[in-house]
């Protein structure tokens, strides 16, 4: 796995490295440069570990002051910054070069104000997902946004990806949960969009920001939307003989005026791998499974869930299992959110993130299984059935570099395939540099230029991220 | 007026507009044309002959429509199949000397307006899933998609959203619809002082159980509902609504009344008055047409009442609070400035923005109409309408001033 060229690094900067962490070490507090070969090693990679290069030297800033000193310092010197939350991405979006200082905000970590009257929390942007809500618990609230990495994952990347979860089928992705930012540019200029109320105003820079993959900036604050806990939660487990009746379903489920708050599918074989790691009480007999979680009231989950089993009666499901405790609950979670882990326990995996509409399903899953046989390779399927967002898993040996190999070519076909029957490349993980050779199969030269322009309103030297998110060829004239 | 039938037609007409360099008025059907700074135009380019639903698939909660296409054929359609818009956008039409309901669903998208259901819904930003547009370069473009989850480059869709047609042109909008509520019920709380108010809505939402809309009316412009004993009862009133299915609406219900009972014994209204009372604040009822001043403001949600006892010490004022305080509708007698320059002044002491909607098109030329940006929110605003305009050919100034 190692076929997306990377652009060769400037040697007159590697050439500066001793110079340029003097000169940072006077800019921020002591301990905050990291330029050790060993401790630099630790940032090499992100999850898409496949990709690895040393960088230049790290930053982990204490605060949006040394942050902007660090980006001054990198924009009137010409240097690449790559900024970097926990390095969960598995896209690559994290991935430095050898040129490149990685700008770390895993220190800023503070919550700043709770204000449940008023519904948001103000946080740095290098808060743990999990820790927001750790944050408002106790106060009945929550923050919505749930990407499996939740427990390690930052908001600052969460951000910069647009980060969904399983429960975005309800409350919605990241973009929609965020209010306000304070973010560094470039040039070390400190900006404020939006606040503590809703609808920042003037054009919707919040939401060009949300989702720019750190490439218009280093946000280092956020005020984002806090949610009143439900009174409560439950699944049931929905078995099925094929995953068409699976599919018909959702379609059932959704057509009636019900909108759960998660609707979670899974093939065969990730059932299998889930349920031998997690023993949720998976049925191991069925081709798809459904887990659907209502929430409310004890009545008003009942009342739900005996709709939701009315519903599903004509597509004769094999097994209807509604959870009967707390207990069992979290099991089945867990088996759906360590399904990556679980996976990966037995072999390594490349984990894909289409997005297709729900009723191509059955036909999608039968491709994917064709492309990946043609392959020699085998394949899992997690798919968010909700809002259609597939997570193909294609299981290979890395030790293998021919395998390794095949299995990105097949990556590439099954997310092609998801462009052509009206989806999308990536429905949360962002593309980095995984899918930036795909994009002219979902956009236009037009269309790119548009966004290559506007990447350049905020990063007019090209300093941010780079060799992410678009075709190397359309950027080379602007990263020179 | 310049009527594009088709993208290729619509790109056609910019090119010639650009070659000429004569900037354009781009208009839907026109309801709120009367709002933004007046603008010296050569042309008018309306979108109203781009109509039609290419894509409606209800099982996947997503409709794509072509921009000029009424947003009451969108509503009866989605009607038919019991969805709708969830974040109910709201009509400024009326207020401003329009038509009600005469707005098309691509105006609803590029002035990003919603109503009470944002509070729990989201903006109709939330709920913009893709678009395709030409803009001031003359370039077809599109961005986002079909699906619901689409993280694949920047997200123009929503960068576009309320940028009022200075950037593009939008053809087409693919977005996200939901269920229509099996029921609905609104409490109304009588007499209360607007700080109390915004207390009650605030504790309201911070509750599991789903309010949908809070609402508080000034007495003055309670007088000025259509529903005849709720306007007599000569009193400030705080409007709480509940949307779900029955048995959820009917326990929700009275949880909340239970959680409230500090601030008195609601009214309660069913569902028919229900629907009628949220449709009459949608279509912003209690703001008729007229002489007087109207100002949007957004700010935090406790910092409503606030910010207009602060506006209430240099001018009369009269306001309707929407998200439990934070969006402020407020009603002032006409002035030379708007009273921009004391409204404003109190809306910095607590954070947010003010918009003038409805006042004389020489008041509207000489006062910031939109919320002035700090220097470098300023910079990107201009670096972002040269990437797409760079003519400036498409609304000139109706936001700012060479933008």
């Amino acid at each position: 796995m190692s076929t997306i060229a990377l652009p060769t690094p400037d040697g007159a900067i590697i050439a500066r490295r001793r110079e340029i962490v003097a000169e940072l070490e006077r800019l921020v507090s002591e301990g905050a440069v990291i330029s050790d070969e060993e401790g630099r090693r630790t940032f090499e990679t992100d999850a898409l570990t496949a990709y690895r290069r040393l960088p230049l030297a790290v930053v982990l800033p204490a605060s949006t002051e040394e942050v902007a000193k660090v980006l001054r310092y990198c924009h009137d010197r010409g240097i690449k910054v790559t900024a970097r939350g926990a390095g969960t991405s598995l896209c690559g979006g994290a991935l430095p070069a050898e040129d490149t200082i990685v700008v770390g905000v895993s220190k800023m970590t503070r919550v700043l104000e709770i204000d449940t009257e008023g519904r948001f929390a103000r946080v740095e942007a290098g808060i743990t997902n999990l820790a927001i809500t750790g944050a408002v618990a106790e106060k009945g609230f929550f923050y919505a946004p749930d990407p499996s990495s939740q427990l390690a994952c930052t908001l600052a990347g969460n951000l910069a990806m647009n980060s969904g979860g399983a429960h975005c089928l309800k409350y919605g992705v990241t973009t929609n949960n965020v209010l306000g930012l304070k973010m560094v540019l470039t040039s070390g200029e400190v900006i404020e969009i939006g606040g503590a109320h809703l609808d920042a105003e003037g054009y919707d820079l919040l939401g060009l920001v949300v989702g720019s993959e750190g490439q218009f900036g280093i946000v280092t604050e956020a005020t984002v939307r806090i949610l009143p806990a439900a009174e409560g939660a439950r699944p049931m487990l929905l078995g099925f003989a094929s995953s068409e009746a699976a599919g018909r379903c959702v379609s059932g489920i959704i057509a009636s005026g019900i909108i759960p708050v998660a609707i979670e599918f899974m093939d065969r074989p990730a059932i299998a791998v889930c349920e031998s790691f997690a023993k949720a009480g998976y049925p191991l007999d069925v081709e798809a499974l459904l887990i659907v979680e209502v929430e409310g009231s004890e009545a008003e989950i009942s009342t739900l869930l005996g709709r939701i089993k009315e519903i599903a009666a004509p597509f004769e499901p094999t097994t209807v299992i509604v959870s009967g405790s707390a207990a069992q609950s979290a099991k089945i979670w867990k088996g759906r959110k360590s399904a990556f882990g679980a996976i990966g326990r037995i072999s390594d995996y490349y984990c894909m993130d289409g997005v297709i509409p729900l009723g191509r399903l059955p036909e999608v899953l039968t491709r994917i299984s064709a492309i990946c046989g043609r392959h020699g390779l085998k394949v899992a399927n997690i798919f968010h059935a909700g809002d259609g967002n597939l997570h193909p898993l294609i299981l290979y040996d890395a030790n293998n570099q021919g395998e390794a190999d095949r299995a990105e070519e097949a990556g590439a076909e099954i997310l092609t395939l998801c462009v052509e029957v009206g989806g999308c490349l990536t429905g949360e993980h962002g593309v980095g540099i995984e899918k930036r050779d795909l994009m002219r199969v979902q956009f236009s030269d037009v269309d790119l230029g548009l966004q290559i322009r506007i990447k350049t309103v905020f990063d007019p030297k090209w300093l941010l991220n780079p060799a992410k998110v678009f075709p190397l060829d359309l950027t080379h004239g602007e990263a020179a | 007026m310049v009527r594009p039938a088709t993208d290729w037609e619509l790109r056609g007409m910019i090119a010639s507009l650009a070659a000429e360099h004569r900037p354009v008025e781009v208009i839907g059907n026109g309801t709120k044309r009367a709002i933004g700074r007046p603008m010296q135009t050569a042309a008018t380019l309306t979108t109203a002959s781009l109509r039609g639903i290419p894509l409606y698939e209800p099982t996947e909660l997503v409709m794509t429509a072509r921009a000029g296409t009424p947003l009451a054929t969108i509503e009866a359609e989605l009607a038919a199949r019991g969805q709708m818009l969830a974040f109910e956008p709201i009509d400024l039409g009326p207020a401003v000397g329009s038509q009600p309901g005469g707005q098309t669903i691509g105006a609803v998208f590029a002035t990003n307006l919603s109503g009470s259901r944002r509070i729990a819904a989201g903006a109709a930003r939330d709920h913009l899933i893709g678009i395709q547009g030409v803009n001031g370069r003359a370039e077809l473009f599109k961005s986002g998609g079909r699906v619901m989850k689409n993280v694949t480059g920047y997200d123009l869709a929503r960068g576009l959203a309320g940028s009022w047609g200075t950037l593009a042109v939008l053809t087409q909008v693919t977005f996200k619809v939901l269920p229509y509520p099996e029921i609905a019920a609104t409490l109304v709380y009588p007499g209360l002082p607007d700080d109390i108010a915004a207390e009650l809505m605030c504790a309201a939402l911070g509750t599991p159980y789903e309010v949908s809309g809070t609402v508080h009316l000034t007495a003055a412009l309670a007088q000025r509902l259509p529903d005849p004993s709720l306007a007599a009862a000569g009193q400030p009133l705080t409007l709480i609504r509940l949307e779900n299915f029955a048995p959820s609406v009917a326990y929700r219900k009275d949880m909340l009344k239970q959680h409230l009972k500090v601030y008195g014994a609601p009214l309660e209204l069913d569902y028919a008055e229900t629907a009628a009372l949220w449709s009459a604040l949608r279509r912003l009822v209690v703001f008729p047409y007229g002489e007087t001043l109207l100002w949007r403001i957004s700010t935090a949600p406790r910092n409503g009442p606030k910010v207009v006892a602060a506006i209430r010490r240099h001018m009369r004022a009269e306001a309707m609070y929407d998200w439990s305080g934070g969006l402020v509708w407020l009603e002032a007698p006409a002035s030379a400035d708007a009273g921009a320059s004391d409204i404003r002044r109190a809306v910095a002491v607590s954070g947010g923005h003010a918009t003038l909607i409805r006042a004389a098109p020489e008041i509207r030329a000489s006062v910031d109409v939109f919320q002035p940006s700090s220097a470098p929110l300023e910079r990107i605003t201009r670096g972002l309408k040269a990437a797409f305009d760079p003519e400036g050919l498409l609304n000139p100034g109706r936001m700012y001033a060479g933008v």
